[in-house]
């Protein structure tokens, strides 16, 4: 394998990395703040790419990401006012089974509304054919835009949690939900926020990957399922560690088509899952003794 | 005298009225086992449409030799499971005629036996060559061969004096078949595969499949599966610089699929159907007619683009008609003999040539050789 | 024991008549559905016992369907003519070998589908064993999250893999000679003796499920499910028993495999797939989690609505509506003790609760 190649592997990785990294944050946002893995935040990422196409007909493009994402969003926050808000601690399986129809419910809604048909936004950028030489490697203007925006998202999530009101509330309430209400924090409107910044960032995900590959009713599964595998490989709870697993988990699964049939490339992401779930649950970067605490 | 012979004729009258009458209560009962939804709706959904358009349409003008027809479709979602569970209920219970579809090569083949064991005529829509290859006596399909494709993408590539190829193939029916054949066909044609690789049909990225391809050396990169996954194929082949000839199968006979793919699919050459190109086939042309009769009440009534897949159905739904037409009788044998005995029917897929050797009826000519430029299919090399 | 015995003679009057309705009106067709149901209801009832009574969340239970159908049907469409050797020769006399025609009028030589069957089961069995260990250790979200993967990734081996007909399944499955005279197959003349075949291996394991909920390990399981830690200092060894319980599960989830594959003939990728594990799930919440005769009733009415096309495109959405409602406002199912005792109390009139 000579460099060029192994370069555009590494390329074709980190894009895809990004996108995990991204749905896995959207895991970590509610799960920090809830203590509830969403089963159904795939179906967000699916629901900004569909939207958007949509909007795109009669909005140029950026007006038509922003108002799919705003619309997931609102749609985010739907789901977790009926569905989540009254439940009275909820058990763990009570909220895993919900979430997980959940999921199928966006599903069919998307797939009588949509149809079973693929579609993609334009190329932020150029086109379907353009893409510029760096060093022997090619890359699709669409991937800087891909690892560029996540990029601006990972920071400016970093600074929403640090310095603004709602965002150092919401931590609050992921580090002690009841000494947060007794600060006067309302918990329940934080859940909320939670869902909807999940359900946005998932979005705006959607819209950045659908030029390069597309989206179909059923995208959001297997997109949940990686997102999942690199929020534990980083550490559940984690998003700056997302990101990193994220870019891991994609260079290998480009890296794996070298030594098996492509067919099997999405089994690597599950087989890694695995392995960490049983040798190491805390992920790469969590702490042990914090994991063994943590209730579930 | 003049009285008597009005009276017999009278009562013949009255008898035919009334034979007439009872048998045109008699319904032709054919079933339809398509994926509407599910993982192969592209091949479904429009194949559902078409037949649905054809029955009402037949039904309009009075059926089947005075026979309206009862169209069951039911969607099998793409899972052979369920194909199974409803190729027993339509033979069984709502005994029908004959079953069109499925949709796909792998339901076809799980349900070919039940077919075979309720002697129930099946005009299955999926392309693998297994479905009559070897024979079976109740089961024809309405795709062009396999093998017919290949031969005319390697003849192109001979022209194109391209040896070294790179393949790539989806890991349903469709694929393996194609990948058979291709393995099978590549040496006594002189082209040599470099690389080749299976994708899941669900794929989402082959960025880096195709990259493999590229760094193989490959002269032309050749993609055989019916899925959008073809779409992501060209996108990534030709962002990484590729710049070869891609060559797709006749799975891309979809408009959609060009668009899914943008600029990437401008120049792909592949084997298909006359429907794609038919405002550019001469009058004299023997399915020009019927092509475009299709084509226009199909995008009439759906808005929607027509595609190869729904002419299948279409070949399939109509094979049966004039069968039944011919054999004058709804008798399973007899309408199974008519078909086998169908030459010369004109279909979208091509003039078909039945036999009791040959369940498929296409041959070489079945195909053109067509491109896309500036977004739409053309006849390529004209 | 004796209520049970009342319960079981009861249920199989219910399957009898059914079967002699079917055949007045007319319509034995219908039987084909309610025998796809029954074995479906094979697997739905042990993980009934592992969710819930053990409390243990599978999503992946399709996955060890998939194992016993898929090996079971590997095995007996594989054709070894074509091989000679050593091996073949040796399995040739031990009887293992069956020869049949196959639809063109060649010939196979492929395993008999007894021996297909056993190694399909106890295969699924020692995976059950192999990744049970390391699976169980796990709680909540981590637990269903590993088996989700372990479903996932049955799906994903055999959608890649040619030799098990990648997307499109293996077809030809022959029929499975369970006895001399009764076989397990989709052949229209065989139908009502399929039927009772069927729901027999449902009242058999039925049978094995109430008597091990009302033992010394049933009491064990419903100690774990309400408080490990507290069964744990029990003295009771939760990990042994609930890796008991895992396998058991999935060894009736692969020989449902094995009979439902060669009941159809055939098998396909989608019966590993998470939305068949997820409607598995949703079947033992709505019947009630910890209620074997609740789940088994719920099974044989879904399955069967399911199959006869009655959801039409909604098929998978129904499922997913059951268990958001059935979470949402039932978490301990429809046909819940408690619920039943109430509803009972209100006809009662007397406002009693029963107790």
């Amino acid at each position: 394998m000579n460099i060029e190649l192994f370069l555009q592997y590494v390329v074709a990785g980190i894009t895809y990395g990004t996108i995990y990294g991204i749905v896995a944050i959207g895991f970590n946002i509610i799960y920090n703040t809830t203590g509830i893995i969403n089963f159904a935040q795939g179906e967000f990422v699916m629901l900004g790419g569909m939207a958007a196409v949509t909007f795109s007909r009669f909005l140029p493009l950026p007006a038509a990401i922003l108002v799919a994402v705003l619309v997931t969003t609102a749609i985010g926050a739907l789901i977790e006012i009926l569905f989540i808000r009254w439940l009275h601690r909820p058990s763990v399986l009570r909220m895993i089974v919900i979430t997980i129809g959940l999921s199928i419910l966006i599903r069919e809604v998307a797939l009588h509304i949509w149809g079973e048909s693929v579609r993609a936004l334009p190329y932020f950028t150029g086109t379907s054919v353009t893409s510029f030489r760096l060093g022997g490697v090619y890359i699709s203007p669409q991937v800087l835009w891909v690892v560029g925006i996540s990029t601006v998202v990972v920071a400016s999530l970093g600074g929403f949690f640090r310095y603004t009101l709602l965002g150092m509330q919401m931590r609050a309430c992921a580090a002690n939900r009841d000494a947060a209400r007794l600060c006067g924090i309302s918990a329940k409107n934080m859940v909320t926020f939670s869902f909807m910044l999940s359900a946005a960032i998932g979005a705006l995900g959607g819209c950045i990957v659908s030029p390069i590959t597309y989206v179909q009713y059923d995208s959001g599964v297997p997109l949940a399922i990686k997102g999942f595998t690199v929020a534990i490989l980083g550490g559940l709870g984690n998003s700056l560690a997302s990101a990193g697993a994220g870019m891991l988990l994609g260079i290998l699964e480009a890296f794996s088509i070298s030594l098996l049939p492509a067919a099997y490339k999405d089994a690597i992401s599950v087989a890694i899952l695995l392995v960490i779930l049983f040798a190491r649950p805390s992920g790469l970067f969590g702490s042990t003794e914090v994991t063994r605490l943590k209730e579930f | 005298m003049r009285g008597k012979s009005g009276v017999i004729i009278g009562i013949m009258a009255l008898a035919l009225f009334l034979g007439a009458g009872a048998q045109a209560a008699e319904p032709i009962r054919v079933g339809a086992i398509l994926a509407v939804t599910g993982p192969a709706s592209f091949l479904g959904g429009p194949e559902a449409r078409t037949l649905e358009m054809l029955a009402e349409e037949v039904n309009a003008k009075g059926g089947i030799n005075g026979h309206k027809v009862e169209l069951f479709i039911m969607d099998s979602e793409g899972k052979p499971e369920k194909a199974v569970s409803f190729a027993k209920q339509l033979i069984e219970e709502k005994k029908v005629l004959a079953i069109l579809g499925p949709s796909q090569s792998g339901e076809t083949m799980q349900i070919k036996g039940i077919a075979e064991e309720g002697k129930t005529i099946l005009l299955s829509c999926a392309a693998a060559e297994v479905i009559v290859n070897p024979v079976a006596k109740w089961v024809f399909k309405t795709p062009q061969k396999d093998s017919d494709a290949i031969l005319w993408i390697f003849g192109q590539m001979k022209k194109m004096k391209i040896s070294k190829i790179g393949f790539l193939s989806g890991n349903d029916g469709f694929g393996q078949a194609g990948k058979g054949q291709v393995e099978k066909l590549a040496p006594e044609n002189g082209i040599t595969i470099l690389a080749s690789d299976v994708y899941d049909k669900a794929a989402s990225d082959l960025t880096a499949e195709v990259t493999k391809l590229k760094a193989a050396g490959a002269e032309a990169i050749l993609n055989w599966s019916i899925v959008p996954a073809q779409s992501i194929v060209i996108k990534n082949a030709r962002q990484i610089g590729f710049k070869g000839p891609i060559f797709q199968s006749h799975g891309f006979g979809n408009i959609k699929y060009v668009e899914a793919a943008g600029e990437a699919a401008e120049g792909v050459i592949f084997p298909a159907g006359r429907l794609l190109v038919v405002d550019v086939l001469p009058d004299s042309h023997p399915q020009k007619a019927i092509l475009v009769k299709y084509k226009n009440e199909y995008e009439k009534k759906y808005k929607e683009d027509a595609s190869t897949f729904g002419g299948h159905a279409w070949d399939a739904f109509m094979i049966l008609a004039k069968a039944i037409e011919k054999a004058g009788s709804t008798d399973k044998e007899k309408v199974r003999d008519a078909i086998e005995n169908l030459k010369g029917f004109v279909g979208t897929g091509g003039v078909f040539n039945f036999s009791a050797a040959d369940h498929n009826g296409l041959g070489h000519d079945a195909f053109e050789l067509q491109t896309v430029k500036k977004g739409k299919f053309a006849l390529y090399g004209k | 024991m004796r209520k049970q015995g009342l319960q079981i003679a009861g249920f199989a009057a219910v399957v009898a008549a059914i079967q002699l309705m079917a055949h007045v009106t007319g319509n034995p067709y219908h039987l084909t559905q309610l025998t796809m149901s029954a074995y479906y209801s094979l697997v739905v009832l042990g993980l009934c016992i592992l969710t819930g009574y053990a409390g243990q969340i599978s999503i992946g239970h399709a996955g060890f369907f998939a194992i016993g159908g898929y090996l079971s049907a590997l095995l007996t469409t594989y054709n070894l003519s074509a091989h000679g050797g050593p091996i073949v020769s040796v399995l040739a006399a031990m009887g293992i070998l069956t020869r049949r025609p196959d639809l063109y009028g060649g010939e196979l030589l492929t395993v008999h589908p007894w021996p297909a069957c056993i190694f399909a089961v106890l295969t699924a069995v020692a995976i059950a064993y192999a990744i049970g260990g390391p699976v169980l250790k796990l709680k909540g979200h981590y637990l269903a999250m590993a088996t989700l993967g372990f479903g996932i990734i049955v799906y994903r081996i055999v959608l890649g893999t040619e030799l098990v007909g990648s997307a499109d399944g293996i077809y030809d499955v022959p029929a499975f000679p369970l006895l001399p005279g009764i076989a397990v197959s989709g052949k229209s003349s065989l139908r009502v003796m399929n039927y009772y075949v069927a729901w027999g291996f449902v009242i058999l394991g039925m049978v094995f499920l109430l008597n091990l909920v009302r033992s010394r390990v049933g009491r064990a399981l419903a100690s774990i499910h309400g408080a490990e830690d507290a069964a744990e200092a029990m003295g009771i060894p939760t990990a042994r028993y609930k890796l008991k319980i895992f396998v058991v599960s999935a060894a009736f989830a692969a020989v449902a495999g094995v009979l439902l594959t060669h009941y159809n003939g055939g098998i396909g990728p989608s019966e590993s797939s998470v939305m068949k594990s997820v409607r598995y799930l949703a079947i033992v919440a709505i019947g009630g989690m910890a209620n074997l005769w609740g789940t088994l009733l719920m099974s044989l009415l879904l399955n069967y609505l399911s199959l006869r096309g009655y959801f039409g495109t909604y098929d998978d959405a129904v499922f997913g509506v059951i268990l958001i409602l059935i979470m949402l406002f039932a978490p301990g199912g429809l046909l819940r003790r408690d619920l039943l005792e109430e509803v009972k109390g209100v006809f009662r009139g007397n406002g009693e609760k029963a107790s």
